[in-house]
C-alpha cells in the first residue's frame, strides 16, 4: 500500500527506455520514502519483462496480459490502471511523457481525481506547507517542469490526493540497475477482472512502425539551429557542417515554428531531449524548454551574433558573431586538418 | 448525415516567440508584452470539424471556450472561419483551474449544449503544453478519445476512421460516435477567414461585451440572434462551484521560479579566422570531434 508504481511501456515484449529511467527513478524515491517500487505491464508477450525490469529495484511486478491489450489503446488500459490503483492506493505514479503516457495519464487521473503533471524535468521529495489551512504536509513529490513556454519553472505539489502522478519524457532521467538478482514478485492478474467488453471499443486498421529517419538522440554531435538561423537555406549551412563532422542537426522549437527545420529535429522540452558529447548551439536565444532538452551536453558551443543570448550563459565556448562566417570556417578548418 | 461538432479552443499569450520586450529587467516574463492568440493547434482542430461540414452539409460546429471576457475573441474567430455557434464560459469562480478543474468545467458546458457526434480540440495549448483536457473531458463524458490525430478521413455507420500520430509512424483507428478528438499540429493547418462571414459576424458579441461597450441596438440582436455569443457561468452548467477552479484542482502550484541561468567558465571567441582555427584544434586535439 501507498508504493510508488511506474507504468512500462512495451513494444514487442521490450520494455521501453523511458520506463527504465522511471524505474532508476522510483527506486530512488521509494528509498527516500521507505516504501515499494511495483511496476506494471500491460500487453502481450510480457514473457521477458521480469527479467528486464526487476534489476531496476522493482519489489511487485503486475502483469496483465492478453492479446487484445497490445497494441495499446486507451480504454483497456485505463480501466486496468483506475482499477488497481483504487485497490493499492499508490502514493506516487510515474509515466513516460509519451505519446501513449500522455494519452493514458490525463484519463487515469480524471477517473482518480487526482493530478496529473506533464512533462516533469525534475521530481524530489520534500515538505508543503498549505498556509492558509495551516497545514504541513510531510514527504510530498514535488513535480518540476518548465511552463509558460519555458520562461519559468513551475514546482507542482499534490497536497491532498493521491496518486500524485508525473509524466517525464524520455532521456531526462538516467537509468541505473541496482543488482541483477534482485528479488521482487511477480502477480499474473485476471484482465477480464479488470477490463469490460466495451472497453475494446476502438479498433486499430493499419499501423506501421517507422523509423523516424532523424536519429538525433543518439548523434554524439548535434548542430542545433534556432530562430537566429534566419531561413531555411541558411539552415543548409548547418547541414553541411553536420555532414563533415558525422553529426546531426537539431531545431529549437522557434526554428520549428517558423518552418526553418522539420518537428523531429525539435530539441527541448516539447521535443527530445538530448546529451551528446558537442552541442552546437547556432542562432540560438536559449529559452528554458530548450535548455531542459540539451543541457546535460558535454560541451556546448554558441554561435550567436548577440553577445547576451542567455544560451552563453551555459556554453563552454562562446562564439560572437554570424553564423555565415563562423561555420564555413569551422568547415574548411576540419577539411584542412584531419584525414 | 449531418454532424453536431463541439470545437473546444484556448485563448493563450503567445509563448514561442518572447522577444527582449517581452522580459522586464528583473528577467520576469511581461505577461502584458505578449499578445493574446488562438491556440495554434486548435486551429488545426477547427480545420479538421470544417472539414466533415464541407462533406456533410448542415453539419452544426459550436466553439466553446473558457476564460475571462476578452476570450469571446476565439469564438468570433471562429465564426469568421465558418463555424455556426460560439459559448463562452465564464466566471470568477473558474480561475485558477488546473486541468482536471478545466476539463470538468468544460464536461459540464458539454452537457448543457447537450447534442454532439464529436467534440474537437488541439492537442495541447502553448501555455501549458500537458495536453491534458482533451482525454479529461472524454473521461468525464464517459466517451472514448482519440489523441493526436492527423486527419478525420470519414465517418461511416456511426464510425469515425481517424489517422493519428505515433513517435516512429501512423495508425489508423476507428471509433464510434461520440469520441473526443484531439489534433496534432501536424494537421492540415486552418483556412483563412472568410470575408463573407467577417461582415456577417463581426458585430457577434457576449452579453457583457454589449454592457460594457454600451452596444444597445437591441433590434439588431433581436432581429439577427446569431449575433448574440452565448456567455454561460457556473450556474448556468449546473457546476459544482467546489470542483471548478482553484478548488476543484488536486495540483497547486508550491512555487514560481523565473528562468536563471547558472553562470558557467566560459571562452569567449570572435569569428576571426586565427581564433576559429585555434577552436578547431582544440576540439580535434581532444578527440572531442574528428
Amino acid at each position: 500500500m501507498n508504493n510508488i508504481f511506474v507504468y512500462l511501456e512495451i513494444e514487442e515484449g521490450i520494455v521501453a527506455d523511458v520506463s527504465q529511467e522511471l524505474l532508476t527513478k522510483g527506486r530512488s524515491l521509494a528509498n527516500q520514502l521507505g516504501c515499494k517500487l511495483e511496476a506494471t505491464a500491460v500487453g502481450d508477450n510480457l514473457g521477458m519483462v521480469a527479467q528486464q525490469v526487476l534489476p531496476y529495484g522493482v519489489d511487485t511486478l503486475h502483469l496483465f496480459q492478453d492479446e487484445r491489450l497490445s497494441p495499446y489503446t486507451t480504454l483497456p488500459h485505463t480501466s486496468i490502471m483506475v482499477k488497481l490503483f483504487s485497490e493499492e492506493k499508490p502514493q506516487i505514479c510515474l509515466m513516460g511523457a509519451t505519446i501513449i503516457g500522455r494519452d493514458l495519464g490525463p484519463r487515469v487521473s480524471s477517473a482518480l481525481g487526482s493530478g496529473l503533471t506533464a512533462d516533469c524535468t525534475s521530481l524530489e521529495i520534500g515538505d508543503h506547507e498549505e498556509k492558509k489551512a495551516g497545514k504541513i504536509y510531510k514527504n510530498l513529490l514535488y513535480q518540476i517542469r518548465p511552463a509558460f513556454g519555458g520562461n519559468i519553472v513551475a514546482w507542482i505539489v499534490n497536497p491532498d490526493h493521491r496518486p500524485q502522478m508525473a509524466t517525464v519524457r524520455e532521456g531526462v532521467m538516467k537509468k541505473e540497475i541496482v543488482d541483477p538478482y534482485y528479488k521482487g514478485e511477480v502477480i499474473n492478474h485476471q484482465v477480464s477482472d479488470f477490463v469490460k467488453e466495451e472497453d475494446y471499443v476502438l479498433t486499430i486498421i493499419d499501423r506501421h512502425i517507422e523509423k523516424s529517419k532523424v536519429n538525433i538522440k543518439n548523434s554524439p554531435i548535434i548542430i542545433s539551429g534556432g530562430y537566429g538561423v534566419g531561413s531555411k537555406e541558411n539552415f543548409d549551412l548547418l547541414y553541411k557542417l553536420a555532414d563533415v563532422l558525422g553529426a546531426e542537426v537539431g531545431a529549437s522549437r522557434a526554428a520549428v515554428d517558423a518552418g526553418f527545420a522539420e518537428h523531429e529535429r525539435q530539441i527541448g522540452q516539447t521535443g527530445v531531449t538530448v546529451r551528446p558529447k558537442v552541442y552546437i548551439a547556432c542562432g540560438i536565444s536559449g529559452q528554458i524548454q530548450h535548455i531542459a532538452g540539451m543541457q546535460e551536453s558535454s560541451i556546448i558551443i554558441s554561435i550567436n551574433n548577440d553577445p547576451n543570448a542567455p544560451i552563453n550563459a551555459i556554453a563552454d565556448y562562446v562564439i560572437t558573431g554570424e553564423i555565415e562566417r563562423v561555420i564555413p570556417k569551422m568547415i574548411k578548418h576540419y577539411k584542412s586538418n584531419t584525414k | 448525415m449531418q454532424f453536431n461538432i463541439i470545437v473546444l479552443a484556448k485563448q493563450v499569450p503567445d509563448t514561442r516567440n518572447v522577444g527582449k520586450d517581452a522580459m522586464k529587467a528583473d528577467g520576469t516574463v511581461n505577461r502584458a508584452a505578449l499578445p493574446a492568440i488562438f491556440n495554434p493547434e486548435d486551429l488545426n482542430a477547427l480545420e479538421q470539424a470544417l472539414r466533415i461540414k464541407d462533406h456533410y452539409p448542415g453539419t452544426k460546429i459550436t466553439m466553446l471556450t473558457m476564460g475571462p471576457g476578452r476570450a469571446a475573441d476565439i469564438l468570433r474567430e471562429g465564426l469568421f472561419r465558418g463555424a455556426d455557434d460560439g459559448v463562452l464560459l465564464t466566471d470568477r469562480a473558474f480561475a485558477g483551474a488546473d486541468t482536471l478543474a478545466t476539463s470538468y468545467a468544460l464536461s459540464m458546458a458539454a452537457k448543457k449544449i447537450g447534442i454532439y457526434d464529436l467534440i474537437i480540440s488541439g492537442r495541447q495549448a502553448i501555455d501549458g503544453d500537458t495536453a491534458q483536457v482533451g482525454p479529461q473531458i472524454a473521461e468525464k463524458l464517459g466517451i472514448p478519445q482519440i489523441t493526436y490525430a492527423e486527419d478525420i478521413e470519414r465517418i461511416e455507420n456511426g464510425k469515425v476512421r481517424v489517422k493519428r500520430r505515433l513517435e516512429h509512424g501512423v495508425e489508423i483507428v476507428e471509433c464510434p460516435l461520440p469520441v473526443v478528438i484531439t489534433v496534432n499540429g501536424s494537421a492540415a493547418p486552418c483556412r483563412p477567414r472568410n470575408a463573407k462571414l467577417l461582415q456577417k459576424f463581426k458585430h457577434a458579441k457576449t452579453i457583457t461585451e454589449r454592457q460594457v461597450e454600451h452596444i444597445d441596438y437591441i433590434d439588431i440582436y433581436s432581429s439577427r440572434p446569431y449575433l448574440n455569443l452565448t456567455e454561460w457561468s457556473v450556474a448556468d452548467v449546473d457546476a459544482d462551484p467546489v470542483q471548478c477552479g482553484l478548488s476543484g484542482s488536486p495540483t497547486k502550484v508550491k512555487k514560481i521560479e523565473n528562468v536563471v541561468f547558472q553562470a558557467k567558465e566560459s571562452k569567449h571567441l570572435t569569428d576571426n579566422d586565427a581564433e576559429i582555427d585555434e577552436l578547431m584544434r582544440e576540439l580535434i586535439e581532444n578527440h572531442t570531434i574528428g
